[in-house]
């Protein structure tokens, strides 16, 4: 079986598995990252969302082979010596979450959307997060605790640049310039 | 289809209110267990709310209903002990915030043990908007029981008066010195029963109830922390999967496991019609499932997602046949009041009409998933449930073996919507790690949860409605196939009803829904009264109040209109549409507001009034409001399970369209809070007036078909 070294949350981790197995189960069944959850495994949920190269990106249907030399950050990786991400604390204030199993791929993809987008819309807000399935209908709050989000990474980051683009990450997993180059399988699961 | 297994779920499915069957005995021992596991501390056991109502001076004998106890340890923390499942309800909290209420200890000083078999009481399950108004008082009556204990023993110990203690952040202090419910129960074994009239605080006294108090371990969701049942792993397990009829039945046929059983680790599990393979990895598992070669025999003739409501009424069969044969009988007696076919011969007009109600799934974004652990003669299974003593019970039954050697832990689970009552995949895990000799986890794909978990039952519903000259309703005859009993009585006004449910052999496996057949009930009810209303040229909200006389119904149906602006919607071209009803003892109106472009719907706005009785967490409250609008919104638009010839047809989540982002309308939701009135269960009402209040709004703007989802004709 091929091996892979995976760049998760800041450290390497030796991998053995087959090249079209997913990303998701490398994360969940050998690296007991169980954050990132299973919900339909065709990339339709949102709950499997990770960021690969500071792209949200769905694990589930995202072939381990195509993200081995990728920058990987899953909700484990988001908080620093226990302080939660603003997006984490955000959630949490607001209580943006019921049964809380579409939490962790929400939180991604909001990481994901105010590093591109600082000062989101509501409507862009909710073409963000369409493909993130909140079935226990939580969609106000998760709105409101992404503006409170935004609002306080703003005010933590004035040197936002006229770009709108957030510095580099405050994770220290280094973020490459311009637009990062994505595999394959993540940009089929952008669409 | 499923035969057996729908008799033995039947009462619960319909009407949520079988009693209790289990052994007291078993009980005490497990009482007396725990209490010996703790080692000290003051334990008090709960009783039925319902004690409280056979009078003062109420049998103080052993408890023969235990629902709940509670512990006071040497530290001073409290935990309360239940059978009541957390699915994102939030009941952590909100039975959490009652125990600390009446201890008078800071909330983070309490913490729950729910639905661990072994460790709590009988519990029926986690339905029916049931936990508030039954388990919440429970408790708190148990902290009540427990704070007069801890106070007599106060007042011994610190030789004052009883009256002049005063009891708070757990400790009560009098006459200038102070003690610790710790210190109080230090090194002794306590117990207590609570009274039949155990005192409770009146509403007004209330700190930690009744305040928007955040969720207990939210931190653990938002970090990812938090292990549901298909995160969960034991030391040596091992993965298994199910083999499975390429649709939803079939018979095993034909199975060659060779080349399954040659790879590394793998173990083939064949039992009658059950297969299955446990591998070391969930993905040589999902590789061995599919290196099994086996073919399922599918019987012909079964009805299809468009066959399906005449199969429902007996129409696909031969008329000399009766209809409905096997199920019959139960639930099919008619309640009646005056002579609605005389009145409806008699009237001035009258309105027919049938409704369709499909299958819809619930779709709970954590699959059903179990990890099972044998130890010698002992089982122990992890799993996603709201009824974990109903699926232990399944799985003593499916092993032959005695409940008391099952135990049946629930992580707080990824949520269930009515979805998850039954224990199939503990039973397949189970299985396995019994073949295996190891412990396995089962989690189901989400196809498998399409066609292997259960529906919200199809329906047709067939109604007849006569009115007098004057527009009054005098007839009002309702036939329900299929879908339920829930909310079937009207609350309306008329002098002569019909009401009667029939059930009928479904062909898909069927159970219960948030809101059950009640949803369906609604939507034809409150779907005819706008049919008529319009009809005779009179304001839907007059014309209701005109049949009402029901104060908690007609205030939320005005606080509703009001709250919309009723009767103009709130932007010139859009539709606006409401509907009304109660269901479970709360008081439910909603207002939408739709536009039309081309034959699409789309909701623009959605008004909610609701009145529940007391409100224990506002915050919390508002959520499952909210949560429960927002599902609404999939049946009433867009979701209803299409299948033939055995197979569903859109069994997957990019078929079956759920509500998302885009779907969601601003919401406005307005609480009554009836301080006076007990609370009820709020999890599900809010559900049943969704559809028809969008599919009257649609109305305005064209006609739509009697049918879920709401469309345009």
């Amino acid at each position: 079986m091929p091996s892979y070294t995976l760049r998760i949350n800041g450290k390497a981790h030796e991998v053995e598995a087959e090249a079209d197995d997913t990303l998701l189960s490398v994360l969940r069944d050998d690296l007991d990252l169980t954050g990132a959850r299973y919900g339909c495994g065709e990339g339709q949920c949102g709950s499997c969302t990770v960021l690969v190269d500071n792209r949200a990106m769905r694990s589930c249907v995202a072939r381990v082979s195509a993200v081995a030399k990728a920058q990987i950050v899953t909700i484990e990786g988001l908080a620093t010596n226990g302080t939660l991400h603003p997006v984490q604390q955000a959630f949490l204030e607001v209580e943006a979450f019921q049964c809380g199993y579409c939490t962790s791929g929400m939180v991604m993809a909001t990481v994901a959307l105010l590093r591109t987008n600082p000062s989101p819309t509501d409507a862009d807000i909710a073409r963000a997060l369409d493909r993130n399935v909140c079935r226990c209908g939580t969609h106000a709050r998760i709105v409101k605790a992404v503006r409170l989000a935004a609002e306080r990474l703003r005010a933590a980051t004035p040197s936002a640049g006229a770009d709108g683009r957030l510095p580099p990450s405050p994770l220290g997993f280094g973020v490459p310039s311009g637009e990062p180059a994505l595999p394959r399988a993540a940009q089929e699961a952008q669409r | 289809m499923n035969a057996h297994h729908d008799d033995t779920i039947e009462v619960e499915r319909y009407e949520l209110s079988s009693p209790s069957t289990y052994l007291f005995e078993m009980e005490r021992r497990t009482f007396l267990a725990i209490f010996g596991v703790l080692g000290s501390g003051l334990l008090v056991a709960a009783t039925q709310a319902r004690a409280q109502e056979s009078g003062r001076g109420g049998e103080r004998s052993a408890p023969t209903d235990v629902m709940a106890w509670i512990h006071v340890n040497e530290d001073g923390r409290v935990t309360g002990y239940t059978g009541k499942t957390e699915i994102g309800q939030n009941i952590r909290t909100s039975l959490a915030q009652a125990i600390a209420d009446e201890l008078h200890v800071p909330l983070d000083r309490v913490s729950l043990v729910m639905a661990d078999t072994d460790l709590v009481p009988f519990d029926q399950g986690t339905f029916g908007s049931l936990s508030t108004p039954r388990m919440a008082p429970v408790l708190a009556r148990a902290a009540a029981t427990a704070r007069e204990m801890l106070i007599d023993r106060a007042a011994e110990r610190l030789g004052a008066p009883r009256a002049s203690l005063r009891c708070d952040a757990g400790q009560i202090a009098g006459g200038g010195r102070s003690v610790t419910f710790g210190d109080l129960v230090k090194g002794r074994q306590l117990t207590g029963v609570v009274p039949a009239d155990a005192p409770l605080m009146p509403r007004s006294a209330w700190k930690v109830r009744g305040t928007a108090a955040p969720k207990v371990d939210g931190r653990s969701f938002v970090t990812g922390e938090h292990r549901y049942t298909p995160d969960l792993t034991r030391p040596g397990m091992l993965h298994g999967r199910v083999l499975r009829p390429q649709g939803y039945t079939g018979t095993l046929a034909t199975f060659d496991d060779s080349a399954a059983r040659a790879m590394d680790g793998v173990t083939v599990v064949r039992d009658g019609n059950f297969a299955g393979v446990v591998a070391p990895s969930a993905r040589v598992a999902r590789r061995a499932a599919a290196a099994v070669k086996a073919e399922w025999t599918v019987p012909d003739g079964l009805p299809s997602s468009t066959t399906v409501y005449d199969h429902l009424q007996g129409r696909d069969r031969s008329p000399s046949g009766p209809s409905s044969t096997t199920a019959a009988g139960r639930g099919s007696t008619p309640t009646q009041t005056g002579d609605p076919a005389k009145a409806r011969a008699a009237a001035a007009r009258t309105f027919t009409a049938t409704y369709r109600i499909p299958y819809i799934a619930h779709v709970p974004l954590e699959p059903r998933a179990a990890v099972a652990e044998w130890e010698g003669e002992k089982l122990t299974v992890w799993t996603g449930t709201q009824r974990p003593f109903g699926v232990r019970s399944e799985l003593a039954t499916a092993f032959r073996m005695p409940e008391e050697r099952v135990r049946v832990i629930v992580p707080d689970t990824g949520s269930a919507y009515g979805g998850k009552h039954t224990g199939e995949h503990a039973v397949e895990a189970a299985r396995l790690a019994k073949a295996a000799g190891r412990p396995v986890k089962v989690v189901w794909s989400r196809p498998e949860e399409f066609s292997f978990g259960y529906l919200r039952p199809a329906g047709v519903i067939e109604i007849a409605a006569a009115v007098d000259a004057e527009g009054r309703l005098t007839a009002w005859e309702f036939d329900n196939w299929n879908s339920g009993g829930s909310g079937i009585a009207t609350p309306y006004d008329v002098p002569n009803v019909r009401t009667q449910f029939h059930p009928a052999d479904s062909p898909l496996r069927q159970g219960s829904y948030r809101g059950l057949a009640a949803t369906a009930n609604h939507h034809a009810r409150e779907m005819q009264m706008d049919a008529i209303a319009r009809a005779l040229g009179v304001d839907a909200v007059e014309y209701r109040l005109r049949h009402l006389t029901n104060d908690r119904l007609r205030a939320v149906l005005q606080a509703a209109a009001k709250a919309a602006g009723w009767p103009k919607p709130s932007v010139e071209g859009r539709g606006l549409g409401i509907a009304c009803g109660t269901e479970k003892g709360s008081y439910i109106a909603t207002a939408a507001e739709v536009s039309r472009t081309d034959n699409v719907l789309k909701v623009e706005r959605l008004v909610v009034a609701y009145e529940c009785g007391a409100i224990v967490n506002p915050d919390g409250l508002r959520h499952q409001v909210e949560g429960a609008v927002v599902q609404g919104l999939g049946g009433a638009l867009f979701e209803a399970i299409t299948f033939a010839n055995g197979a569903i047809t859109n069994g997957n989540m990019a078929k079956y369209r759920v509500p998302r982002f885009k779907d969601v309308a601003p919401m406005e939701v307005v609480l009554l809070d009836r301080q006076d009135l007990p609370s009820v269960g709020a999890g599900e009402t809010p559900i049943v007036c969704v559809a028809p209040a969008i599919g009257s709004a649609a109305r305005a703007l064209g006609a739509v078909a009697d049918a879920l989802p709401v469309r345009f004709v």
